[in-house]
């Protein structure tokens, strides 16, 4: 949604390509399957297309929904359309996409320029984007508007070619939220003694605006017998008093012309929310009030691998080439201050606040085929 | 101290243009005796640019890797077969590491015109190639009388123009 | 006297990026880009895919942005 538009460089516009793209995610009690199309068309190496289609279905019952009598179903719809433009060594992209299901809507507009400079080495982005979100309840077949949500942000990034085997970049991007900034389903809970579970609901409440900085430095370096090591570390920090901090390192191992094999692992950790807990010593205990699991102090931990074949290596006709491409991956969820109270409370002898901390598996698998023109 | 800051300021200002104006070169009329060089040609000869005095002479620096080098070919391979009646070479100095990529490329999309191997980049220096492609287009005296750097679609017609103008002289 | 002091650094260290932006040569030339030219020296190979990722992390976690960076590759034109 937010962050820069498109990864191409400034120089040289991609190829033509159309790629078919599948995914599923299990973890949580949650089910998504995820389908998407994008077709990518240049003219006269100067200007580029990109229209990508995506459809997500939904289903499962996730710790928030703590009856499990009410599982979700939905699905979620979106288009992107992006235009790249290059003249001499800028290029300038802008793009537009919409995403649509039963109770939220947004929409987002996105603008960067990127410049090659000092050789090529260097290539300088700015960017912004704009948002607007129409965010409701539903209950059974009611939907109720809950709200809107507004939101801007601005990026800046410098990539250096270093050696002739490294390359590095820096990127920083300040996104501001106004408006109905809460999940509409999400509650927060209080000591009861009068509850007979100990503890009792009320609806949460945020502040009405949000400003984030992201930082991520990254690196890429090309090994004497071809292959690339990759490492990447990004610290976020925002009003809400969230920290976090994200660590990634990849692998790419290519065989000849035909098979590209990679690893990575991911490594995150963040810090609370200043008005987030888990339990609230009574009700209305503060101004603002959370407990979306988002916004408790985690780690999370991925492994990840993903083989290419081609099985057009070369091109055949008008096609350059044709790819395949498996990638699965496994994230452990672990919360530091989130608890299963749908699963555990005084009916099985845990005091309110003494519940287990949550923690959950997900598995991620993709799968796509990709053809260039 | 204002006049010192003010003249600062233009000091500034002229070198960024000059910097600003320098990474923009793309194309450029010039008149330099070209540097002479001698490189092995994919069938193993030596092929030097002296042996082609008299003739207007096309260089034109690419590798397997690059994109718009490859766009570029077809067209260039058109121009040599249309001018070479008319005392009109075409030099393609590939700057790969390795033979094998090149050897590859050109058994799918041959080309009729020399290509010759820089493998070590010494002519590649010596012709200070400030872009993948560049193009230098040497008069029949063996001066530099054309540099142009990168290659976007319609910039052959700059290479014909100048390629038409010197077989003239 | 402060701000004097201020506008002589500013002045002093756009000088020096700017005699830097003449005076410094690409100490990698565009005939050894070969590597970084290399589909496996790109930031995001595969766009869809890692839009598809950074959408599963931004929606579970606090954090969000930074996610995509332009530049490399083999610097032609």
């Amino acid at each position: 949604m937010t962050g820069l538009a498109g990864t191409a460089r400034a120089a040289v516009l991609p190829d033509d390509r159309a790629d078919v793209f599948y995914s599923s995610y299990k973890g949580g009690g949650m089910d998504i399957k995820g389908k998407s199309i994008l077709v990518r068309k240049k003219f006269a190496e100067t200007f580029s297309v990109q229209g990508q289609y995506f459809v997500d279905t939904v289903s499962g019952a996730s710790i928030d929904v703590l009856s499990n009598a009410s599982v979700i179903k939905d699905e979620r719809k979106q288009k992107n359309i992006d235009f790249d433009y290059i003249r001499g060594k800028t290029q300038y992209s802008l793009g537009y996409s919409n995403s649509k299901e039963t109770d939220y809507i947004s929409d987002n507009v996105h603008f960067s320029l990127s410049q090659d400079m000092f050789g090529d080495l260097t290539t300088v982005t700015i960017g912004a984007a704009r948002g607007w979100d129409k965010i409701s309840q539903r209950s059974g077949l009611l939907i109720t508007p809950k709200g809107r949500a507004d939101r801007r942000s601005y990026n800046a990034g410098l990539s250096q070619v270093v050696t002739k085997d490294l390359i590095g970049s820096v990127t920083v991007e300040v996104i501001t939220d106004e408006g109905f900034l809460n999940n509409p389903y999400r509650f927060t809970r209080f000591l009861d003694p009068t509850d007979g579970r100990g503890w009792n609901l009320e609806p949460e409440v945020y502040p009405a605006t949000r400003t984030s900085t992201a930082v991520t430095t990254r690196a890429k370096y090309y090994l004497w017998y071809r292959a690339a090591a990759s490492a990447s570390y990004r610290f976020f920090t925002d009003t809400w008093g969230i920290r976090g901090n994200t660590l990634e390192l990849g692998y790419t191992h290519p065989i000849a012309n035909r098979w590209i094999l990679e690893g990575r692992v991911r490594l995150y950790k963040q810090g609370h929310a200043n008005f987030y807990s888990d339990l609230f010593p009574r009700r209305d205990a503060q101004n603002f009030i959370g407990r979306d699991k988002d916004l408790a102090a985690s780690r999370n931990t991925t492994i990840g691998a993903k083989a290419t074949y081609a099985f057009l290596p070369d091109g055949w006709k008008f096609f350059k080439r044709g790819t395949v491409t498996v990638d699965l991956s496994r994230i452990q969820f672990k919360y530091d201050d989130f608890r299963d109270i749908k699963d555990y409370g005084i009916a099985n002898g845990f005091a309110p606040g003494a519940e287990p901390l949550y923690k959950f598996n997900a598995t991620i698998l993709q799968i796509y085929a990709s053809m260039f023109f | 101290m204002k006049r010192w800051n003010s003249s600062l300021i233009r000091s500034c200002a002229l070198v960024g243009a000059i910097a600003v104006g320098a990474t923009f070169a793309v194309a450029g009329d010039v008149s330099t005796p070209a540097t002479g060089f001698s490189l092995n040609s994919l069938a193993g000869q030596s092929v030097a640019l002296s042996q082609f005095k008299g003739n207007v002479v096309l260089v034109n620096f690419w590798a397997t890797w690059c994109g718009p080098c490859q766009q570029e070919m077809p067209l260039l391979d058109q121009m040599y077969k249309k001018y070479k009646p008319a005392g009109f070479t075409l030099l393609g100095v590939n700057v790969d590491k390795e033979a094998p990529a090149v050897k590859e490329l050109l058994s799918r999309k041959p080309v009729s015109f020399p290509v010759l191997l820089d493998p070590e980049n010494s002519v590649s220096r010596a012709y200070h190639v400030a872009d993948m492609p560049s193009s230098v287009i040497i008069d029949r005296k063996g001066n530099v009388r054309y540099v142009h750097r990168g290659y976007r679609p319609g910039d052959e017609n700059e290479y014909l123009d100048r390629i038409r103008q010197l077989i003239r002289e | 006297m402060k701000s004097r002091r201020i506008k002589l650094a500013v002045l002093a260290a756009s000088m020096l990026a700017m005699s830097a932006c003449s005076g410094i040569k690409p100490w990698v030339k565009p005939y050894e880009r070969d590597r970084l030219a290399d589909p496996i020296m790109t930031w995001d190979r595969d766009v869809v895919s890692g839009a598809y990722l950074d959408h599963v992390y931004e929606s579970r976690e606090g954090s969000r942005g930074a996610t995509g960076t332009a530049g490399g590759g083999c610097g032609c034109n």
